[in-house]
């Protein structure tokens, strides 16, 4: 672990449970090197997360971390925001837990546009309960409760965040650290609701249930498979299965909730 | 200085938990308890405090939760399907210790039930319906002006234990109009849960400091890094699996209530020292059980009644040393029979114990306390 990155993590709680190869942890760092990037007061950052491999996170970083129960995380993390709207609140969980579960939530935090960061640990399965197919597992891959595959459609979640009022959407992958280093910073830096989509990998259950090699295998399919933005318009639908479209999505400025809500408490006492 | 005021019981609610320090208020609309919503949402802006309608139960609970753990008093309220929905995460609040007050207005189930019309089916519910052992309050108001009263004690024994507290209402106090004698606020007893010393060099959020099982509460950017775990957790916060550590945390818990009964258990005795007859009941149903008393003492008969005002912890006590005295315990209740099981198992053998109950969406009247009270005299 790089030096300066040291005082965000809880040693005495090392080593992690994650299995080796697993992307979870690449996001992790990730997400400290954007929080040191933009130097943050580590007192000022709160962490919660929801149920699952990726949820275990906050259980390691030495903030107000807060483990909640299963796809609630940004019902809890909307109590600390509005309670407390000087802390920078941040959000991980998985996408079974961001999009299966919890999608009631997400899309009503995104509507809301509360100032919190959410970050997206996309490993296309349920890795914790040991391979189950998430909304987000490609129609087609298998998956333990897919053993003939999977028939379902998965979300765009990116199109999911932005069409419910998400103001700032990304995308990017565990192979394309800087970029992701470069996307959170920016995520954490909005005022709004912010999220980052993260392509990851379980090579544990993913891997293994859909034969795609070493955890080094399958970070190579993520390197050719990204596409930018840009790029990615010039191809057509067909073209694009497969593709992973990375870059930002949506960046813009609305009005955020916990302010709102601050004329609100003006209205009511009597101001203008 | 007191003021006099007219109102429904779900006002005299909201009024109380401001009263008593309530700053956030997250829910999710239901009938019979909706008002609590409304007036928590035009009252708390006044007094610079919050309300958030969520996109469910759960979120409400959640986000109830998350305001607690900044240091604010927060509470949320619902019915029956709304309760059950906030199940998860009141099991949450419970091994974490996070101080906050659940308002249920009971109304008839199961399921959607009958929406608008009164019912008493959770008194189990609200001791047992989030899974595994774990420690809760209930508390259960007769009138208006015990709803007001109520609400601040729940408040004031949820941040003394740091354990949820359920205010168990029902259909016919939420919508019942009293006049209400509120007090003066600086006459309002207040209590605050403890916070750590400032000085404190390695906070342990669950640790027994004081050796009284309540450990000091630090809140969310306070400057102390702590973590909070739905997953068993030792005194540093953190989760472990050791036998001796679930155990230990367990039985702490557990002991919160059972070393502190004499403080949380509340009840109000009505004619019971000569009674042969005591009526166990509690809610809208001890007012038809008062007024049935005061008919029967006229005839003569000799009842009395033990109206509960703390539900859980369940006052045992009283209920085995009455049953040893009095020949017959009758239990009314807007159930199919709950309360009085715990009744039961309280109670002396000896003792002839007789429910009476009613679940059609109607209160039981005062005749049909009378009724039952010579039915049971009678055949004896
Ligand atoms: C209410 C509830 N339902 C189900 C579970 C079981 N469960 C735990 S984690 C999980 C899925 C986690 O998957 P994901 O969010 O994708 O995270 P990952 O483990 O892949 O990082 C499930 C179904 C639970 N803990 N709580
Ligand atoms: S099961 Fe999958 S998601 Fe969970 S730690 Fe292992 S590799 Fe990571």
């Amino acid at each position: 672990m790089r030096k300066e990155l040291e005082k965000y993590f809880r040693a005495n709680r090392l080593p992690h449970i994650w299995c080796p190869g697993c992307g979870h942890g690449i996001i992790t760092g990730a997400l400290m090197r954007a929080i040191d990037n933009l130097k943050l007061d580590k007192k000022n950052i709160c962490i919660v997360s929801g149920i699952g491999c990726s949820s275990r996170a906050p259980g390691y970083l030495d903030f107000y971390t807060l483990h909640t129960t299963h796809g609630r995380g940004l019902a809890f993390a909307t109590g600390i925001k509005f309670a407390k709207p000087d802390l920078k609140v941040i959000v991980v969980t998985g996408d079974g837990d961001c999009t299966a579960i919890g999608g009631n939530h997400f899309i009503h935090a995104c509507r809301r546009n509360i100032d919190i960061t959410t970050i997206v640990f996309n490993n296309n399965i349920y890795g914790m309960t040991s391979g189950q197919y998430s909304p987000m597992t490609p129609k087609g891959a298998y998956a333990t409760t897919a053993p003939y595959g999977n028939i379902d459609r998965n979300f765009d979640l990116c199109k999911l965040a932005d069409a419910a009022g998400a103001t700032y959407v990304a995308r990017s992958t565990v192979y394309h650290v800087p970029q992701l280093i470069k996307l959170m910073e920016k995520a954490i830096d909005h005022k709004g609701f912010s999220m980052v989509e993260v392509a990851d990998i379980c090579p544990t259950y993913f891997g293994r249930k859909n034969k795609l090699g070493s955890p080094v295998k399958m970070m190579e399919v993520l390197r050719d498979s990204a596409i930018s933005i840009k790029a990615a318009e010039k191809l057509s639908k067909e073209e694009l299965v497969g593709k992973i479209i990375t870059g930002e999505f949506h960046n813009e400025i609305a009005p955020e909730y916990t302010e709102e809500y601050e004329k609100t408490i003006e209205k009511a006492q009597g101001g203008c | 200085m007191s003021k006099a005021k007219l109102m429904q019981g779900n006002e005299a609610c909201v009024e109380g938990a401001i009263a008593a320090g309530m700053r956030f208020f997250a829910g999710y609309p239901i009938t019979p308890s909706t008002e609590i919503a409304e007036l928590s949402a035009e009252n708390l802006p006044k007094v610079g405090g919050k309300f958030i309608q969520m996109e469910d139960e759960i979120a409400s609970m959640g986000a109830v939760i998350g305001a607690s753990l900044t240091g604010l008093k927060a509470m949320t309220a619902t019915s029956g399907p709304g309760f059950s929905l906030k199940q998860e995460n009141i099991g949450f609040a419970s091994l974490n210790e996070v101080p906050c007050v659940v308002v249920n207005v009971q109304r008839g189930g199961p399921s959607t039930g009958l929406p608008t019309l009164p019912a008493q089916g959770e008194v189990m519910q609200a001791r047992w319906g989030t899974h595994g052992d774990h420690p809760i309050i209930v508390i259960s108001p007769s009138s208006v002006k015990e709803t007001y009263e109520f609400a601040i004690r729940a408040f004031n024994l949820s941040e003394k234990y740091r354990v949820p507290c359920i205010l168990l209402m029902d259909e016919v106090i939420a919508h019942m109009r009293e006049r209400v004698e509120l007090p003066d606020p600086s006459e309002i007893e207040i209590v605050n849960r403890k916070k750590p010393d400032a000085s404190i060099e390695k906070y342990n959020p669950c640790e027994d400091y004081d050796g009284d099982g309540i450990p000091p509460m630090a809140s969310f950017g306070d400057g102390i890094p702590f973590h909070v775990t739905g997953l068993i957790h030792d005194k540093t916060g953190f989760p472990s699996t050791k036998p001796e550590v679930t155990q230990n945390l367990i039985d702490r818990l557990m002991g919160k209530i059972e070393n502190n009964l004499e403080d949380i258990i509340d009840y109000e005795e009505v004619l019971t020292e000569d009674a042969e007859t005591v009526i166990v009941t509690f809610g809208s149903v001890a007012r038809s059980a008062l007024r049935a008393i005061n008919l029967l003492r006229e005839e003569g008969i000799k009842v009395g009644m033990i109206r509960l005002k703390t539900i859980w912890p369940f006052p045992e006590k009283v209920i085995q040393e009455t049953s040893q005295r009095a020949k017959n315990i009758i239990v009314p209740e807007m159930n199919y029979g709950q309360l009085i099981d715990v009744v039961k198992a309280a109670a002396d053998s000896k003792c002839n114990i007789v429910g009476l109950n009613k679940y059609v969406g109607e209160l039981i009247t005062p005749e049909e306390v009378m009724a039952k009270v010579k039915e049971v005299i009678n055949r004896a």
